[in-house]
């Protein structure tokens, strides 16, 4: 097996060259998932940079991300291969003057010109080095996860019309998910779980600089504190990674290099995306309302 | 355990040769057996090809990399975000040997030289010394020092350092780690910290004024006395485990998964817990059931869709489409004692209904000691869980006589009042030990309310050898029920959750 990293600090390093800033226990699994050649389970909140970690792996590995977005209602079709219909029902009305028997004419339709691939199979049959990002799976239903097993562990995926096709390599592959359901033990027992939690300050603080080079080291400070303040509420929704950043360029585009008060109050709704919370966190962090409100 | 050979294995291993073959190290084994063992006397699910991962992890992360190598156990053997407590745990008291100069990111970050000196100190410590020149007042103050530069090697010298002196350790005597954090906690008047740290921060024109600023700083200092916390606890297992061996320290350490608390004795901060493991619960609860509708039965042919879907094949309906049934909205109706003998858990009973009204769009609620009131309102209007509980506490009319449980009558009363309101789309819940204080049952009351709802449960949070014990009358009321439950912790919740589903 063609091994992506030579160490865990290397990881680290890597990520980091394209804005990537993951810590110890998070380049330890991707490590891992290198030299055992499984599967990666991400779970964490949203906006703890789930997606982003698949992303920024398939760019310092220069592989192509392939990504299944699940939703409730996936099927097969949709996930591994379909055949086009219209396509084979056109070859059979065409062949119809040839008289040609029945096992002739199935062995045509169902061969690979009639097959119409679906990111997993198109994971498994690439030349070319793939990463492959299985998003949100914990929206697919139980059953549906069953169709994700034989993937995941051999990587291969079993045809009735065609037999079994095995994949050229055994690429990174990543599965978020933000834990609304259980999964099954058998999917959990195939992957490598890693749980992504909320950064610590040092870390937040890196982020935003690395992401928003605007921003100084003191103000870069001063948001990571305050943000991880307001996560120490009791809120509806925590402010993600991705609403720190957003409120970065916020305070960047207002000119702003310093937080006061003011600032928080005026600008909390970055942060924050519900009313509920919004007032509560005013209450707590003793912050007055932006004194115009704008329509 | 063998640590001596395990010494020896590290020392195999440090020798350059990372990706080791099985035999050279079979001591490393060794101990990731008891480890794994560990894990699963304290209820973690290690199945065999995890155990057989973990194996393999350990091959290409080797002990040096410490927070990696944790890492690599945890991802391999831990699939679920609420066991990684109980696996920090165990990992600390089997791995806390060999913890020299770890800091919170886990990277091993001393130089050479600090890590002679750390040795160094450490083994005069370990000798009695304990930086005999030092008084304790100048201890304190270095603390204080390396606390505001947040110097995370000084701190855990200073850490190592208060052990030896404040926790009065003995080999050999039975007491627990927290008897001697305690000491050490004391002795360093830890409580005061953060309030010096602010003195000496708004001295030095750290924190500007302001409410705000202080709120930030004060949380910082937190923070950083949570780590010295941390540090002194780790010296105080890694000393313990000196003395007392592994297995034994593990021992005294194991602690319940959050699944498997009971609601009844759970201590506050495992509450708390419990209270963020509710929330997927409730949704998974929702989720399945609005699931389960949508895909009984495909709905009504759609003429409109099937004609033109029809187009693509010139006009013959190959494909007849279907519309999609509504998934019609459940309606659940929670009653539950709040009475002095399930007061735990009437908290986590509340905390569920909290959860499942913001979840569910048609929940109602009602509490009831011997009356009863609905609370439908303060769990709607309440911003978070502990406003609402406030107000169920203080605002709901539950006491009729004597304020000790009357099933009997709240449930009368329930009936004349709310029995109109049952519909084949309600669901009903029941909460309550049944403990009547030998008042009628009036069980007669449960038989209508099945008539009327699509199913009625009963959750009972006693033991179920408890059960019609003294005046618990849980089998008078349990024949007019759908289902009575053992509900004592979240294990038993979630199975609970996954029988309703798969019977509605």
């Amino acid at each position: 097996m063609a091994e992506r990293f030579e160490s865990v600090p290397d990881v680290v390093q890597r990520l980091r060259g394209v804005d990537y800033l993951s810590d110890t226990s998070i380049a330890g699994v991707v490590f891992l998932a290198d030299r055992l050649g499984k599967p990666v389970l991400v779970e964490g909140p949203a906006g703890v940079g789930k997606t982003e970690l698949a992303k920024a792996a398939a760019a310092v590995t220069n592989a192509r991300l392939i990504r299944l977005q699940c939703y409730e209602g996936l099927d097969e079709a949709k996930a591994i291969y379909e055949w086009n219909y219209k396509k084979q029902l056109l070859r059979i009305q065409a062949d119809r003057e040839h008289e040609r028997d029945w096992d002739t004419v199935e062995a045509d339709i169902f061969s690979e010109q009639f097959l119409l691939t679906r990111p997993l199979l198109e994971a498994i049959r690439a030349e070319e080095p793939v990463v492959l990002l299985i998003d949100e799976v914990d929206r697919v239903e139980i059953e549906t996860e069953a169709l994700l097993l034989e993937v995941l562990s051999d990587f291969q995926v079993s045809f009735p019309e065609l037999g079994t096709i095995v994949g050229k390599q055994v690429p990174l592959v990543f599965l978020t998910s933000n834990n609304t359901r259980e999964l099954s033990e058998a999917l959990k027992r195939r992957c490598l779980f890693l749980h992504i939690d909320y950064p610590d300050i040092d870390r937040e603080k890196e982020i935003v600089r690395v992401r928003v080079p605007e921003v100084d080291a003191a103000l870069a400070e001063q948001i990571a504190k305050v943000v991880n303040s307001i996560r120490n509420i009791d809120l509806k929704k925590s402010p993600s990674i991705s609403e720190t950043i957003d409120w970065a360029r916020t305070l960047v585009y207002l000119g702003r290099h310093e937080i006061t008060p003011e600032t928080l109050g005026d600008t909390l709704h970055v942060l924050l995306k519900y009313q509920s919370d919004i007032g509560k966190a005013r209450k707590e962090l003793g912050v007055d309302a932006p004194a115009v409100v704008k329509k | 355990m063998q640590w001596n050979k395990l010494d020896y294995a590290m020392a195999g291993q440090g020798s350059g040769d990372v990706t080791g073959v099985l035999p050279a190290e079979p001591h490393m084994l060794d101990v990731l057996q008891g480890f794994v063992h560990e894990l699963r006397t304290a209820g973690l699910p290690v199945s065999m090809t995890e155990n057989l991962d973990a194996m393999r992890a350990v091959e290409y992360v080797p002990l040096e990399q410490r927070e990696a190598f944790k890492a690599a156990l945890g991802a391999t053997l831990v699939k679920h975000a609420g066991h990684y407590r109980v696996f920090d745990t165990v990992f600390e008291v089997y791995f806390s040997m060999f913890s020299p100069g770890v800091n919170a990111e886990g990277e091993s970050d001393l130089d050479a030289e600090a890590q002679m000196d750390f040795e160094q100190l450490r083994a005069a410590m370990d000798q009695g010394g304990a930086m005999g020149q030092v008084s304790n007042e100048e201890l304190a103050k270095m603390l204080l020092d390396a606390l505001m530069r947040m110097d995370q090697n000084e701190m855990r010298m200073l850490a190592a350092a208060a052990v030896a002196r404040f926790a009065g350790m003995e080999p050999g005597r039975p007491v627990g780690g927290a008897y001697y954090l305690y000491r050490t906690l004391r002795q360093l008047d830890a409580d005061g910290l953060v309030n010096k740290m602010m003195e000496r921060a708004r001295d030095e024109q750290q924190i500007g004024g302001g409410a705000f600023d202080e709120r930030l700083a004060r949380e910082d200092f937190d923070g950083r006395l949570k780590v010295l916390k941390e540090m002194i606890e780790a010296e105080i297992r890694r000393r313990l485990v000196a003395d007392r061996g592994v297995e034994a320290m593990a021992r005294t350490l194991r602690k319940p998964l959050p699944e498997d608390v009971d609601f009844m004795h759970a201590s506050r901060e495992e509450m708390q817990q419990l209270q963020r493991a509710i929330y997927p619960l409730t949704r998974a609860l929702a989720a399945r059931l609005a699931q389960r509708r949508r895909h009984r039965r495909r709905g009504h042919l759609d003429f409109r869709q099937t004609v033109r879907h029809s187009m693509q094949y010139g006009g013959v309906p190959v494909e007849p489409k279907f519309k999609r049934p509504r998934p019609s909205k459940p309606e659940i109706m929670v009653v539950a004692d709040i009475s002095g003998s399930v007061a735990s858990f009437a908290r986590f009973t509340l905390q569920f209904v909290y959860a499942m009204q913001s979840e569910f769009s048609k929940v109602r609620s009602w509490v009831f000691i011997d009356g009863v009131d609905e609370v439908t309102r303060f769990f709607d209007e309440a911003q978070e869980l502990g406003e609402a509980i406030t107000r169920v506490n203080t605002e709901a009319d539950v006491v009729w006589v004597d304020g000790h449980s009357d099933y009997g009558h709240a449930f009368e009363v329930w009936h004349e009042r709310h029995i109109r309101e049952v519909t084949k789309k309600s669901s009903i819940i029941l909460l309550g030990d049944a403990r009547n204080n030998y008042h009628a049952s009036q069980a007669w009351t449960l038989g209508a309310m099945r008539k009327r709802a699509r199913k009625l449960y009963w959750l009972d949070p006693e033991p179920r050898g408890y059960w019609d014990t003294g005046d618990s009358i849980v089998s008078e009321y349990a024949p007019y029920c759908d289902g009575v439950y053992e509900v004592r912790n979240l294990r038993q919740l979630q199975k609970f959750v996954a029988d309703v589903v798969d019977v509605s």
